[in-house]
């Protein structure tokens, strides 16, 4: 079978402008730099199958669902290939299916129009009785009542603005799913019921790129799991290897393990490098326990087979010494 | 000091359909009371009325037995919200939002991870818990004593949730803050609070 979605070293940088000096001058006083925000990003997804992105907020989740809509910003430039169905999806493609055959569920609530009524946000311009009843289907698949079309974005509570935008993807019949973080402000009911609803259209043949925070969520529903950090994939491994602590590779996926709630609560000291500040070397060395020189010193590490997965680490092994 | 909301009703535009209804809920210093409810009970509802956004119809909300608006200054109860980047403004460059505030501590903005450089962005360059972290700095006024605290962290990884709570519980034992915790994640609330409540079915919402 023929991966839905594959994505080979995507890279994305952002230009930005800045006063001062720097090596691109473009006036007197400005300088253009770009800052690297994905890195040798590769992903497939199968139809059928739930791959879940998780990964430290701030670490360019978001903007990896945006690239493969083709809806990134202006300033942004973008390499590397991505493919849907097999052919090569162009600019021009992506206008054409997103919304139809590739849908978003987005992370803001903003992403509701707050001038329009839920109902005629969902239907898109049309009026007929076969898309308001499918649509009213959808509403009432996430346990919401028709009453609801008759709302502005501004009268639903967080919970509920988001099962709208659910609602409104997957009403399409889509083939591809981008869902960027869909559950947050979701009771464990309600969030556990989409993901059921997720699973159901999985089954149905849908291929689902779930991008979320959440590592717990991601668990329950993936059947792949690429772990983010600093816009690198660093880990990517079945989701059944996340039983326990011990089947992990990389330190930053033991970090996340050892900060749920559940597990200890324990946090890494540090935070995650902005975009741009680390030039060589592990991204991960300001916060990794078990960092050494090598690790500062070498010229980018490469995404390498380990233990049935993938891991960015030079020394994965060490960690078992624990 | 206790905040205290008694027998508060709500409703927003339709009269019909109260969001609270007689709530009455008690929060003293020093104490971290979780809230939970399905999703559309009220629960953000119910954190504007304490903060002091909205006037409930019915009952009223008071700290130390004084209303809130009889308060002069910063408000002393404060509230952190659950989309930040709805509450922080798009034009303006983050160091300005914090500064709207007056001058914010260094602790405070060591403690959160705040980095220097991010100070001279606009929110649409910072991701959501990039932008949580500014919203807290900006609600911990040394004049503040309640922090009412909804879904702050449910845009959060794992690490930075921690990190972030670390830093809020210390904060909190500390000055002696109150804290109001909405969240759904169970787990958490175990981990946090000193108590936790959950609002009760009839208070209206329209969820089945």
């Amino acid at each position: 079978m023929e991966p839905i979605l594959q994505i080979e070293h995507l890279s994305i940088e952002f230009i930005q402008y800045e006063r001062g000096t720097g090596k691109v001058r473009v006036s007197p006083g400005m300088h253009k730099r770009s800052l690297p925000v994905i890195r040798d990003l590769c992903l497939e997804i199968y139809p059928g199958q739930i791959v879940a992105v998780a990964g430290a907020s701030g670490s360019g989740k978001s903007l990896l669902a945006h690239s493969i809509l083709d809806i990134l910003p202006y300033n942004s430039r973008r390499e590397g290939v991505i493919r849907y169905d097999g052919n090569l999806l162009t600019s021009e493609r992506a206008e054409q299916l997103r919304g139809r055959e590739i849908v978003l569920v987005p992370q803001g609530v903003t992403y509701l129009d707050p001038l329009m009524k839920v109902g005629p946000q969902l239907w898109k311009g049309k009026k007929d009785r076969e898309t308001k009843q499918r649509y009213r289907r959808a509403l009432e698949r996430y346990g919401m009542e028709p009453e609801t079309e008759n709302r502005y974005p501004f009268e639903l509570s967080g919970g509920m603005a988001r099962r709208v935008m659910i609602a409104s993807a997957s009403a399409e019949k889509p083939r591809l799913i981008i869902a960027d973080e869909p559950t947050p402000g979701l009771d464990v009911r309600a969030a556990k019921r989409i993901l059921g609803h997720f699973r159901e259209l999985a089954d149905e043949g849908a291929g689902i790129l779930f991008i979320t925070h959440d590592l717990e969520l991601a668990l329950a529903i993936a059947d792949r799991v690429a772990v983010f950090y600093a816009g690198e994939t660093i880990e990517e491994a079945d989701a059944a290897d996340f039983s326990d602590a011990s089947g992990l590779r990389h330190p930053f996926t033991k970090a996340l393990w050892n900060a749920m709630p559940e597990h200890g609560f324990v946090p890494a000291p540090g935070a995650q490098p902005y975009p741009g500040q680390a030039e060589t070397g592990c991204l991960f060395s300001g916060q990794c326990a078990k960092c050494r020189p090598e690790c500062l010193s070498c010229e980018g590490i490469p995404l390498q087979s380990y233990k049935g997965g993938k891991v960015r680490c030079l020394y994965p092994g060490e960690e078992d010494n624990r | 000091m206790i905040l205290k909301a008694e027998h508060i009703t709500f409703y927003y535009r339709r009269k019909d359909v109260p969001v609270l209804k007689d709530i009455s809920l008690s929060v003293s210093s020093g104490e971290r009371v979780g809230l939970k409810a399905p999703s559309g009970r009220g629960k953000t509802t119910l954190c504007r009325l304490l903060a002091g956004y909205e006037r409930p119809v019915k009952g009223q909300v008071l700290l130390d037995g004084k209303l809130l608006k009889d308060y002069r200054g910063i408000c002393p109860v404060q509230m952190v919200w659950q989309h930040p980047e709805t509450v922080v403004d798009p034009l303006l460059r983050l160091k300005t939002t914090l500064d709207e505030a007056g001058h914010v501590e260094q602790r405070l903005l060591d403690h959160l991870h705040i980095e220097e450089e991010w100070l001279d962005r606009y929110p649409s360059e910072l991701s959501g818990g990039e932008l949580q972290r500014f919203c807290l700095a900006r609600a911990l006024r040394p004049e503040v004593k309640f922090l009412l605290c909804d879904e702050i962290s449910a845009m959060l990884d794992l690490v930075t949730q921690a990190q972030i709570w670390n830093f809020l519980l210390e904060e909190a034992r500390r000055r002696d803050l109150g804290m109001l915790i909405v969240s759904h994640d169970d787990a958490l609330l175990r981990q946090v609070c000193t108590r936790v409540e959950t609002l009760p079915f009839e208070t209206g919402g329209d969820n089945p």
